[in-house]
Parts: C-alpha cells; structure tokens; sequence
C-alpha cells in the first residue's frame, strides 16, 4: 500500500516536465511583445491589419456617421456598457478606444476563433437593410457593431477584445503595452 | 521438405505460441455461419489501417513539419517525389474511406444489437477506436498548412476555450502558442505519426481480443455458443479461417475497386475528401468566407452551430458524441436483432440515420437562417434517438426470436 502510493507519487511528479513541456515556449512568448502600428495613412472609413502574438489586430478609423451609429440600439447589444472586461479601463466608453475616431481591436471572434470581417455600411448587402456597419464572421454567423459590440442571439458569447494599447504619437500607437507599462522595456505576453 | 517445415514448426511452438494464436483466433475460431454483408467492415477497417499506415510512413519522409515549409513539402510530394501523388491521394481518400467504412460498421451494431450485453466493453472499446480516429484525422488534417487546415484547427482548439475557468489556459496548453502556429502544427505532426497510431494500434488489438473472448454477433442476434455439438463446437458456427478470410477477400477487392477509382479518378471528390480552400498557403489574417471540417465531423459541427450560445453548443457537440459510449445501458430490449424488434425502434433508428446524414450535410453549408432552424430540428431528433431509447425499446412490440440463425 505504502509502496503504491510512493510509486504513484514519483509517477505523478514524473509526469510534471512532460505536461509543461506543452506551455508555450520562452520563444513563444518573447515574440508576444509589443507592435507598432502607423495609422497615419488610413482613409476614414477604412480598416487596416497588422499581426500581434500571430493574431490579427485591426485598426478601423470611423468617420463621424460611423460613430454615429454606435448610439440608439443598445437593446439589440448584449454587452451594450462594455461591462465585461474585454478591453483596458481607458477604452470602457461608447466607442471602446482612446481616440473615438480609431478603433483599435483583437480581430478574432470571441466565439471560436475565426477573423471576423470588416463589413462597412453601404457595401454589405448581404448584411440587411439596417446593417450601419461593423464586423461579421463567417464561420457562425456573429454580428458585432462598429465599436466590436455583439448583437443579441448569435454564438460569440462576448465583444471583441481590445487590446492594451497607447499612441507613441499622431501617427503611430503601440500595441500591447499602454501607459502602465511606459519605460518598462519587455511587457510580456499576458495582456 | 514438408518434414523438415514440421519440424521447425514444432521448434518455434516449443518457444512461442504460434499455432496455439492462429488456431484460438483464426483457424478455430468459431464465427456465426450467417453473416451478411454489413460483416464485411470490421476486416475492412483493418485492411484500410494497414494502407493508412504504410502510405503515411512514406508520406513522413518528404513531408517538412514546418509553417514555412510545410505546403510546399506537399507540393514536392505531388510533384517531384517519384509516385508521391499516389502516396498522398491513398492517404487522402483512406482518411475518408476510414470513416465510410466504421460508420457503416457502427451502423452494424446498431442493426443487429451488437452493443448489448455480453459486447458492451466490445462496443466501448470500438467507440475508443473511433475518437482515437477523429483525433488522428484532425491532427492529420493540420499538417498540410491550407488554409482549411489552419482555420479548422483555430476552431477546434478554441473549442475548449468554452469550457468555464481553465479553458482559455487548456486550449494556449493545447496550441502551445496564443493562436496555431509553427509550434502547434510540429506538435500535432508528433501526436499524428507516433502517438494516436500507437493508441489505435493498441485499441484495436483490444478491439479484436475482447470480441474473441464473447465471439461475433450475427444478423439474428442469436448467441450461437449455447448450441454446441459432441466436441463443442457451437451448431451454428463455421471456422473463421477458411470460411471468412475467403469472404472477406472478396469484400476487399470491392473495396479496392472503388477504391481506386476514387484515387485515380476523382482524388479530391469534388472538395468532399479534399476541400478546395486548402490548395491555399494558411493566412492568419484572413479567415476564408467559409469554413467546415471534412464531411465525416460535420454532423456534430453542425449540433454545434445549431446552439447560439458558445458554453452550450461546446456542450451540445460533446454530448452528441459521448453518448454512444452509454447506447448499450440505454436499450432496454430483450432482443437484439433489427429482424425481431418491434416498429418504434425500427423508425426511431431510420430517424436517427437520417438526422445524422442530413446534420452532415447542414454542417458542410454556409450557416443561413432556415439552415441554422433544420440543424436544430435535426439535432433535437439526433437526441431524442438516444435520451428516448430507455423507453421506447421498453414499450416495443418485439418478435419472438428463433434458438437457431436462420438463413435469408
């Protein structure tokens, strides 16, 4: 009996290395740092992509209608304040960001993983007459608003997630590290 | 000549059992004399292993584990490699094939009874074979590095993301990475090759040990080891060798030729057993406008598609595959054969057959809204086939069933 439980202990602790050995690599997780994005050159309206942790980080600039539309359809939200923390406090507002012109977001669906994609108003037939634009993915059909909000009764259980970010200055922002981090030189991958 | 081949095989008997495995599990081994043709996919299965694995060890030789290097590597197999293209379009249509042939032999049991006691552990066992089997063809299905492959694999792993509290930690554990990347796909190159092989290997060992030890079902679902004769050998049995490798050859060489009209013909079926976004480099920016694992997990894809909410659906799809493992507790007949149950069974099974086909099918599509409505009504009658059967094959009208197979 003694025996069995030593022997299953030792097996136990043996088994630890092979289990870690699956955790992301210290590779892995070097290249989690920081991006810089240029968001000088994007057009109202548009939306451009970068690459962070192998994830795709979009940056959409809003025109004024666009942040227009964020208001009168709160009902139709199931996170419509933002209550969830999927975004750093400084973006908890209507427009999720710093800047109410650029949205800067995770483009991953809270789902299941696939990339959403950008439908803006007016070129997304298919979306429904009162489509005022945002993101739509194709995988399982969740709805999200111009500022990542999902819509009610689609399978994304949660809005898109922002992520940490902060403007080194006009023209370019750094992504995954903010104001809490400034002068630290590695922030690690835990965002 | 025959002497001195005697000779040495009472010398490798005195060291090893030889004679003794091949006769307690071929020559001697007593099967029913009334097999039909749903018997054929059991020897089937194993014959499609065999080419799996023989063509997946040449395939491991000019395949490249690597995100940089890994869809070329498929290409230099299609191309350079002397006879690749056939290595690759075997492997291919036998992943597909794999699956055609154990949903059939599934079907099996569910037709004769095969699950009911005394083959419940048989039937487990087998329902082991066939989540190591999933498990192998998505891991499989990473390593050519489409587009298909990379966006499948996102979702897969995402799914146990849902799981409440550990799951976002499970699934960066399971990926390696924040996303699937180089680490995931060398990963699941190692657990495609070495690991669930070795697992197959050993369940289906298992597999054929137990069903030895309880012996075949049959077309009645009559034991025919409670009939035996002078010397014990049941009335209604015949020996396996040479009676069923003979019948079971004959099923191979059907097999084979549709087989290879497929790999000649038609090797991607149309985007069926290969699908068309995977001729396409993964893009980890862009997810393709649609995107469905192959045809044999679609089913329960679309189950999961069908809930919208992401916790329940993950749930959903994993009860509609766990709850095969309980099939032989919730029949509650006495009777084991289609032949002598009564008609709620016989349509709750022909309702089950088609959800499970038609849910297959909604799972390949574009998620509409009338789809989306059809995968739920299909889904809700995917599970009442199981969460009903305690009561329905209690209420059924069976039949009286005979002492002796019969022969139709």
């Amino acid at each position: 009996m003694a025996a069995t439980v030593v022997g299953g202990t030792g097996a136990a602790m043996a088994a630890v290395p092979f289990v870690i050995a699956l955790q992301p690599s210290e590779r892995a997780r070097a290249e989690g740092g920081p991006i810089e994005v240029e968001i000088d050159q994007i057009e109202p309206g548009q939306m451009i992509r970068a690459l962070w942790q192998g994830k795709p980080v979009w940056v959409v600039r809003r025109t004024p209608e666009g942040l227009k539309s964020l208001e009168g359809h709160d009902e139709a939200l199931r996170d419509p304040d933002s209550a969830e923390p999927n975004q750093p406090p400084y973006a908890t507002n209507l427009h999720r960001s710093i800047k109410p012109e650029y949205l800067i977001l995770i483009g991953i669906c809270t789902h299941l993983g696939c990339s959403p994609l950008f439908m803006p108003k007016g070129e997304s037939g298919e979306m429904g007459a009162g489509w005022q634009g945002g993101f739509f993915c194709p995988c399982h059909g969740s709805r999200f608003d111009l500022a990542g909000r999902v819509e009610k009764g689609v399978p994304a259980p949660s809005n898109l997630v922002v992520p940490r970010h902060r403007y080194l200055n006009e023209a370019r922002v750094l992504v995954g590290s903010d104001e809490a981090d400034a002068g630290e030189a590695d922030v690690g991958a835990g965002a | 000549m025959s002497g001195a081949l005697a000779r040495f095989g009472r010398w490798v008997d005195d060291r090893f059992p030889l004679s003794q495995l091949w006769n307690e599990h071929v020559a001697q081994y007593y099967a029913p004399k009334n097999f039909n043709f749903w018997y054929y996919f059991g020897s089937l299965a194993l014959f499609v292993l065999v080419i799996q694995l023989i063509t997946g060890i040449w395939l491991a030789m000019s395949y490249k584990p690597d995100a940089g290097l890994a869809f070329g590597s498929i290409e230099l197999i299609m191309r350079d490699v002397e006879w690749g293209w056939l290595m690759r379009y075997l492997h291919s249509t036998g992943a597909s094939a794999f699956f055609i042939v154990v949903y059939l032999h599934m079907f099996r049991a569910f037709l004769y009874g095969s699950y009911k006691k005394p083959r419940e552990l048989l039937w487990i066992i087998g329902m082991l074979i066939y989540f190591a089997l999933m498990a192998e063809a998505f891991f499989g299905y990473l390593l050519p590095w489409g587009q298909m492959s990379y966006w499948g694999a996102q979702v897969i792993t995402s799914l146990f993301g849902a799981i409440p509290v550990i799951g976002e930690d499970l699934a960066l554990w399971i990926r390696g990475d924040y996303v699937v990347s180089d680490v995931t796909l060398n990963r699941f190159y190692s657990y495609h090759v070495i690991a669930v092989p070795l697992v197959l290997i050993g369940l289906v060992w298992a597999h054929i040990m137990a069903l030895h030890e309880v012996g075949s079902n049959n077309p009645d679902g009559i034991e025919i080891k409670y009939q035996k004769d002078a010397q014990g050998r049941p009335l209604d049995g015949i020996p396996f060798h040479p009676y069923y490798t003979v019948k079971d050859m004959v099923g191979m060489v059907v097999f084979l030729i549709l087989f290879a009209l497929v790999v000649f013909f038609a090797p991607e079926l149309g985007g069926w057993f290969l699908e068309h976004n995977n001729f396409e480099p993964a893009n980890p920016i862009k997810t393709p406008e649609h995107i469905a694992p192959l045809w044999y997990l679609t089913p329960y894809y679309a189950i999961l598609r069908a809930i919208p909410d992401k916790f329940l659906g993950v749930l959903a799809m994993g009860v509609s595959i766990f709850i095969f493992f309980l099939v032989p507790w919730l029949d509650r007949s006495p009777v084991k054969s289609i032949r002598y149950r009564g008609p709620l069974y016989r349509w709750a099974l022909a309702i089950f057959a088609i959800s499970f086909v038609v849910l297959g099918y909604l799972g390949t599509q574009s998620p509409t809204e009338v789809l989306t409505w059809l995968a739920r009504i299909f889904s809700i009658t995917y599970f009442a086939f199981f969460f009903l059967m305690p009561f329905y094959t209690r209420w059924d009208k069976d039949k009286p069933v005979p002492e002796r197979v019969t022969s139709k």
